[in-house]
């Protein structure tokens, strides 16, 4: 049996190739792509804590992360194709607006 | 053999989420985010959550990455990244950056998770998620199916021809 720390070891380096690549990309759809990578980083670190405890409280908690990224994605996505409408580029530099 | 096996796997997690990083094409980084989230599928099945692996390839793999490449062929992909970018400097200081997470993290992980405690089989089938779905974890179960709804109305919103 392969020790729980391997697994949350390997979520962490999940999780950080996610962070370099919201930074480092400019489409928002890979960015996305990478909010997803660290979002399954976290559910393996979930489930490998949950088999550490001993109970199926962990999986519950990637079952319920898993549904809010289904809702996540969607209405992320809706935006962005929105933006892409009134702008017809799709670069995260252009978008800044909002920005002080 | 089951070390050798999760390291094959790590290793295709890894390497597959580099991919993804890496290729600029966003249809490349969407079939590596498939192999990815596949590899984390057979991570599961390693930990013995059989459900989760099956629905994180239904849900995952299947419905959310369809979505994904839905999106993509859409907005016309490989176009907003060919330019030179004018931020390079600064993009490029987020990989000594990110090497540093993970260093922190795994150091962390190192310090706080120990030697394993040989555990239970902790159940993993439908049986077990159900009856905990059902029982302790009702209330969040139902809300979630709000959220749900509260989602479709907000992308129909957002998708509205507008008049």
């Amino acid at each position: 049996m392969v020790a729980e720390s391997w697994y949350v070891a390997l979520s962490a380096v999940l999780f950080s190739i996610g962070v370099v690549g919201v930074v480092v990309r400019r489409n928002p759809l890979v960015m996305f792509m990478s909010i997803e990578l660290m979002l399954n980083a976290a559910n393996l670190a979930f489930v490998a804590f949950g088999r550490r405890a001993g109970n199926a409280d962990g999986q519950i908690a990637v079952f319920f992360v898993m549904a809010v990224a289904a809702a996540e994605v969607a209405v992320g996505l809706a935006i962005i194709v929105t933006v892409f409408r009134l702008r017809r580029r799709l670069s995260v530099d252009d978008l800044s607006l909002m920005r002080w | 053999m089951t070390h050798a096996a999760f390291l094959v796997i790590a290793a295709l997690a890894v390497g597959s989420a580099l991919g993804l990083v890496v290729r600029r094409n966003a249809i490349h980084g969407a079939l590596f985010l498939v192999v990815n989230l596949g590899s984390v599928a057979a991570l599961y099945l390693t930990l013995g959550a059989e459900f989760l692996a099956a629905v994180q390839v239904i849900v995952y793999a299947g419905a959310i990455m369809v979505l994904f490449v839905f999106a993509i062929m859409v907005l016309i992909p490989g176009k907003e990244e060919t330019g030179l970018d004018p931020r390079r400097g600064w993009r490029l200081l987020a990989l000594p950056v990110g090497a540093l997470l993970a260093l922190q993290l795994l150091l962390v992980v190192r310090a706080g998770v120990g030697p394993v405690a040989p555990a239970a089989a902790v159940p993993g089938g439908v049986e077990a998620i159900a009856r905990l779905l059902f029982t302790r974890y009702l209330l969040p179960f139902e809300l979630t199916s709000v959220l749900l709804l509260a989602a479709m109305v907000g992308v129909l919103l957002l998708a509205r021809r507008r008049v």
